[in-house]
């Protein structure tokens, strides 16, 4: 916008060139400014994001060296090897599902533990969103307070309810429902659970900041039109909270895919997944290329879904407007 | 405005108070977590008026990464024997020649000529233990002395078993099973240790480094554990019994060790030599529950660790096996074994 502005003003005709100088000056002046105020993101960005992503673009296309570290040798064997498998029995090159069946069971994880946080969050939201506003903030002091924890804390709070001797299942057999423990923990459903339980306000907050700008009017009118319960949450409610479910969606999909701790811990850390896979490389595997290079390969990914997003947002645009 | 006053004159007492109390100078100990006596160090920092810091890392590769990037103000490692090896190999440790140090005669001859430092010339012994496994003994009660119950486990065991979720450990285990080598690269005995352990998997219920908490949660019944962990979970679990198995088990040796680029040189050789001493060594295993090799330490040791099962072996057992660092061709093998395994 800004741009917008200070360009307009400068293809207008000067009226002197005294004037002109002055404004000439007065823009470059403006334009140091922008510079110094920018300064600090670009510089932030910079440091701490663009250098460490260069960096694992060049570590991933070198070889690895001994003990940890990168040989300074071009190769993409780091690539091939996500795909293809150099045989160890008999050395030849096979297409290999190994790596892809863990990136897939991390994205079906992250897939189905953000619809199932939406499924939670949309009524959570909806019934705070339409609470009377002085009730709304103990709502959410109520959604976040989970959050003053620590994520392992958390975690382990959970590990804790669900395992054999915890808490549900002491409960269930001392009132006799039950007569030996229940497996719930060290299973997908224990993982999935986890998940949800240490995604779900990133799905409430901004699905609240969408509906909580509701035009509640609006609702009533579609009634007054005739419109159901079912026809105005698909054709009122919905689209207008599509921003809040759109950014829920990124905000609890996106660490849920590198997710480390919760599957360790809930899971039982008998199958890898992308995150503790790469983090593997790093120390017992010795291959730091192939860590960054699956470290790329995830974020190329994240990517992709973003993009979709993205364009799916500007087609419903497009639509509405 | 009165709170920040109080504030400020309650910090400026404490620093006057503090000063007296001001360590002539500064040790930085890097060392695995929940591993170092605080005992131990109190007595340092008093005996030599020295500082200590300590920090912890949970594996070598751990801390061979932040190492190797230099600068890291440690002064103190200790470094697994293997991971000693390789540090010497790529040159972070100072030669500090701890053998000619004035506590070395209490050394363990035995821990002197290792094969990760020959004659000792960069590190001392710290703790040294097995790796095995623990079962409960009322769950099963037959013979516990054999890498079967691993690999093909008896009806009341399937399920209730806790691996460690270490590459090196879980294979080793199977090669020994197995009768073949460690670090042998022998495609067709690996693969037939990937079918071993790809079978074995279904019958295993996690793969898990924290097994004093899965035992004695009930979690399972037999977990693959250290010796020093078994003691403690035995504590807790009094049914819970440390195996020798007759196929062979891992033995292995922490070492203290003086990083090349050590900022406080000095105190680090202070500290190598306070180690060596039979007291402060019997500090550090009535803390972390192992052994020490450090002669005369029994005298200073609590006296149920001298009779524990977990630390006199039994006579018939195999010697333990002291793992040498495997190539990298080996590594990458077992990288895809690791990864067929858990994907």
């Amino acid at each position: 916008m800004a741009d917008r502005i200070t360009d307009t003003r400068t293809t207008r005709q000067p009226a002197s060139d005294a004037l002109a100088g002055a404004r000439a000056a007065r823009d470059s002046a403006a334009k140091r400014t922008r510079v110094f105020l920018l300064a600090p993101a670009i510089l932030t960005i910079g440091i701490v994001g663009l250098m460490p992503l260069s960096i694992a673009l060049v570590y991933s296309f070198l070889e690895p060296g001994t003990y940890g570290g990168v040989t300074w040798a071009f190769s993409t064997d780091a690539y091939v090897q996500f795909l293809f498998d150099r045989d160890i029995f008999d050395d030849s090159l096979t297409f290999s599902t190994s790596y892809l069946s863990i990136f897939w069971r991390s994205a079906f994880l992250a897939i189905i533990t953000t619809i199932g946080a939406l499924l939670i969050g949309f009524p959570t939201a909806y019934f705070i969103a339409t609470k009377p506003p002085a009730q709304r903030n103990l709502w959410l002091f109520l959604v976040t307070l989970p959050f003053w924890t620590n994520l392992l804390i958390r975690t382990y709070a959970m590990l804790l309810i669900i395992r054999d001797e915890g808490f549900i299942n002491i409960t269930l057999q001392m009132i006799g429902l039950t007569s030996g423990p229940i497996e719930m923990l060290y299973t997908d459903g224990a993982v999935f659970l986890g998940l949800i339980y240490s995604f779900l306000p990133f799905m409430v907050l901004p699905l609240y900041a969408s509906l909580e700008k509701l035009d509640f009017r609006l609702v009533e009118a579609a009634h007054d039109l005739y419109a159901g319960r079912v026809q105005v949450l698909r054709r009122v409610i919905l689209p207008m909270a599509r921003p809040g479910m759109i950014a829920g969606c990124i905000l609890v999909f996106i660490p849920c895919l590198g997710a480390y701790i919760t599957p360790e811990l809930l899971g039982g850390g008998k199958k890898l997944m992308i995150g503790n896979m790469i983090a593997l490389q790093f120390g017992g595997s010795r291959n730091w290329p192939f860590g960054s290079a699956a470290a790329l390969i995830l974020m190329a990914m994240v990517l992709i879904v973003l993009l979709i997003v993205n364009r799916s947002r500007a087609d419903a645009e497009v639509s509405h407007g | 405005m009165k709170k920040v006053t109080i504030g400020l004159s309650v910090l400026a007492l404490s620093a006057v108070a503090g000063l007296p109390a001001l360590a002539a100078g500064k040790l930085n100990i890097y060392n695995w977590g929940n591993y170092t006596s605080p005992e131990m160090i109190e007595k340092f920092e008093a005996e030599h008026d020295i500082e200590v810091t300590l920090d912890g890392y949970d594996s070598n590769e751990t801390m061979l990464a932040k190492v190797k990037e230099g600068n890291t103000g440690y002064d103190i490692v200790v470094p697994g024997d293997y991971m000693i090896k390789i540090m010497i190999e790529q040159d972070l440790l100072a030669e500090v020649k701890p053998n000619e140090m004035e506590n070395f005669a209490n050394v363990d001859p035995n821990w002197v000529d290792v094969w990760w430092d020959p004659g000792r010339n960069y590190s001392i012994p710290y703790q040294w233990g097995t790796t095995s496994f623990t079962v409960d003994t009322e769950v099963f009660t037959g013979d516990i002395n054999t890498l079967e119950l691993l690999f093909n486990p008896p009806e009341e065991l399937q399920g209730r078993i806790n691996m460690l979720n270490d590459m090196n450990d879980v294979i080793n285990a199977g090669l020994r099973y197995l009768g073949y080598g460690r670090c042998n690269g022998n495609v067709d005995e690996l693969r037939e240790v990937t079918e071993l352990l790809v079978e074995a998997k279904q019958h295993w219920r996690t793969m898990d480094y924290s097994t004093i908490e899965k035992l004695t949660s009930g979690d399972v019944d037999l977990s693959q554990n250290w010796n020093g962990a078994a003691m403690r979970a035995r504590a807790q679990r009094p049914s819970l019994q440390y195996a020798y198995p007759k196929e062979g088990f891992t033995g292995w040796m922490d070492n203290v060790a003086v990083l090349k680029d050590a900022p406080n040189m000095e105190n680090a050789k202070l500290f190598i030599n306070f180690m060596m001493d039979p007291e402060n060594a019997a500090m550090t295993s009535n803390f972390a529950r192992y052994a020490n090799g450090i002669k005369g330490s029994e005298a200073f040791m609590d006296p149920e660790m001298l009779e524990a099962p977990e630390i006199l072996m039994p006579a018939d057992a195999p010697a333990p096996d002291f793992v040498k660092p495997c190539p990298q061709e080996v590594v990458d093998l077992y990288n895809k074994i690791w990864t067929r395994l858990k994907q």
